[in-house]
Parts: structure tokens; sequence; C-alpha cells
């Protein structure tokens, strides 16, 4: 599955990245929030939920090959890291839910 | 092929600058045509490198070696040095300050992180004087 597929099966909503949605691949699902330790744990292809909208959090997502970054609980992007996700074709969704309701959600349908 | 060799100046200060050697340093592997899994790890274990060395280094400079068979870096700083380094690889050890930790970093996780990904590690440091990881990650 894409993520443009995930994006329309739960309904989130887009922050960047929707024209390269299409050509992300996911490959399981990672919640967590301190960044060494996703980076340490997540794999790559993994749909990344989180509540940490800064700048650093694209990176990780850069270097571990995250598929996409759902900010969960309406977190907020900070406007440097739309910048600099939109700068390394990471793409970025939101959600009201929590990263417990999105999880169980997402492993219905991956 | 000749050995390429890459250097990147890491800001002391700036949050915002952490990630751009190894981004670039992917990148780099990412053209050459080192596999996916090593680019990633190699990635992974220079952004720990300069994430530490803002955090507690005040910046420092990244030098990496890259041939067929082998990825070296260097990763040096003239911060405070490592009291007790046996302390500072274990997973969840940290004194980073409460302002590192609200950006989500301070974990415990960097030096044991880039233990994890990469196969050779050594810590030259100094109390004072300051900190030179020497790492290597081979070509299977």
């Amino acid at each position: 599955m894409t993520v443009d597929v995930l994006q329309k099966e739960l309904g989130l909503t887009y922050l960047c990245g929707e024209s390269i949605a299409n050509e992300k691949e996911i490959d399981g699902c990672y919640c967590g929030d301190l960044l060494s330790w996703v980076m340490s744990r997540a794999q790559a292809g993994n749909v990344w939920l989180t509540v940490m909208g800064n700048i650093n959090s694209i990176g990780v997502a850069v270097l571990a090959d995250i598929s996409c970054i759902i900010l969960t609980e309406n977190a907020a992007l900070d406007e440097d890291a739309k910048k600099r996700a939109e700068e390394n074709d990471v793409v970025i969704l939101t959600t009201s839910k929590n990263a417990y309701q999105l999880a169980a959600e997402i492993s219905k349908v991956i | 092929m000749e050995p390429i060799s890459l250097h990147y100046d890491v800001s002391g200060t700036d949050f915002t600058c952490a990630g751009e050697a190894s981004g670039k340093i992917k990148k780099t592997l990412k053209e050459l045509g080192f596999p996916a899994s090593l680019t990633r790890n190699v990635a992974i274990a220079v952004y720990e490198g300069e994430i530490n060395m803002v955090i507690h280094g005040g910046g420092g400079v990244i030098d990496v070696v890259i041939t067929p068979e082998c990825i070296s870096m260097e990763l040096a700083d003239q911060g405070p040095g490592i009291p007790d380094v046996a302390l500072a690889m274990q997973e969840g050890y940290s004194t980073a300050p409460d302002n590192v930790r609200q950006l989500g970093f301070g974990a415990g996780m960097g030096l044991p992180n880039i233990k994890k990904y990469t196969d050779e590690m050594i810590i030259d440091t100094e109390v004072g004087k300051g900190t030179t990881i020497k790492l290597k990650v081979f070509v299977k």
C-alpha cells in the first residue's frame, strides 16, 4: 500500500508532500516521540506516528527511510519543519486521533 | 574506485542544521550505489554524532572516507569530553538539558545507536579537551 491510499482509507489530512504520496510504499508502522529511540527502532518504510513536529523529526524521517509522518492529536508542525520536509520529499499528514486509535486503524488496512 | 573524502563542519549551537552532514553523506552513498541498509546505518550513526556535537560538544568536524570495502568516519569536537565512557554507552543514560529533551532528544540513545549501526567504534575522549569518535562500516 502507498501513502496516498492510506490517506484516503483513513481520512487523513495532508500537511505537505501530497504530490509524492503515491510513490511512498508503506511497510509497517511505528509510534514514538523520542527521536533517537525512533531512529533506532523504526524500520524503513514504516508510517511514523508522533506528536513531534519540529525540524529534527524531518531529519529522522529522511535518515530512517520513513514512508510518512502522521502527526497525531492535531500536533503542530513548525514552519521550518514543513520547509525542510518539502525540500526532502517527506510526506506529512495530520489527524485528531491519538496514536493508539490511529495505529489500531492502520493495522486493519495495511 | 578511488577513495572519496568528505568533510563537514557542524555548528555548535544550531539544532536546525543538525542532520545536514548525515543527509549529504547518505545522498552520496546512495548515488554511489551502496546498499540501502548500509546507507541508512551510516546516516543514522553520523546523525547521532552530529546531535551529540550540538548538545555537548560545541560543534565539531566530520570526516568521511568512502572506499568500495569500507565507510570510515571520524567525528571530532573540542567539547567537555566524556568522564565515564562506559556509563555514557548505557542505553538511557543522558546528561542532556531539559531544552534538548523537549525537542525529542536526550533519550540516552546516541552513543548506543552509533555502536549499533557501525561495525567498529573507538572513542577517544579527554575531559576538558574533547572527544573523537572513529567509526567503520564494512561493505558486506
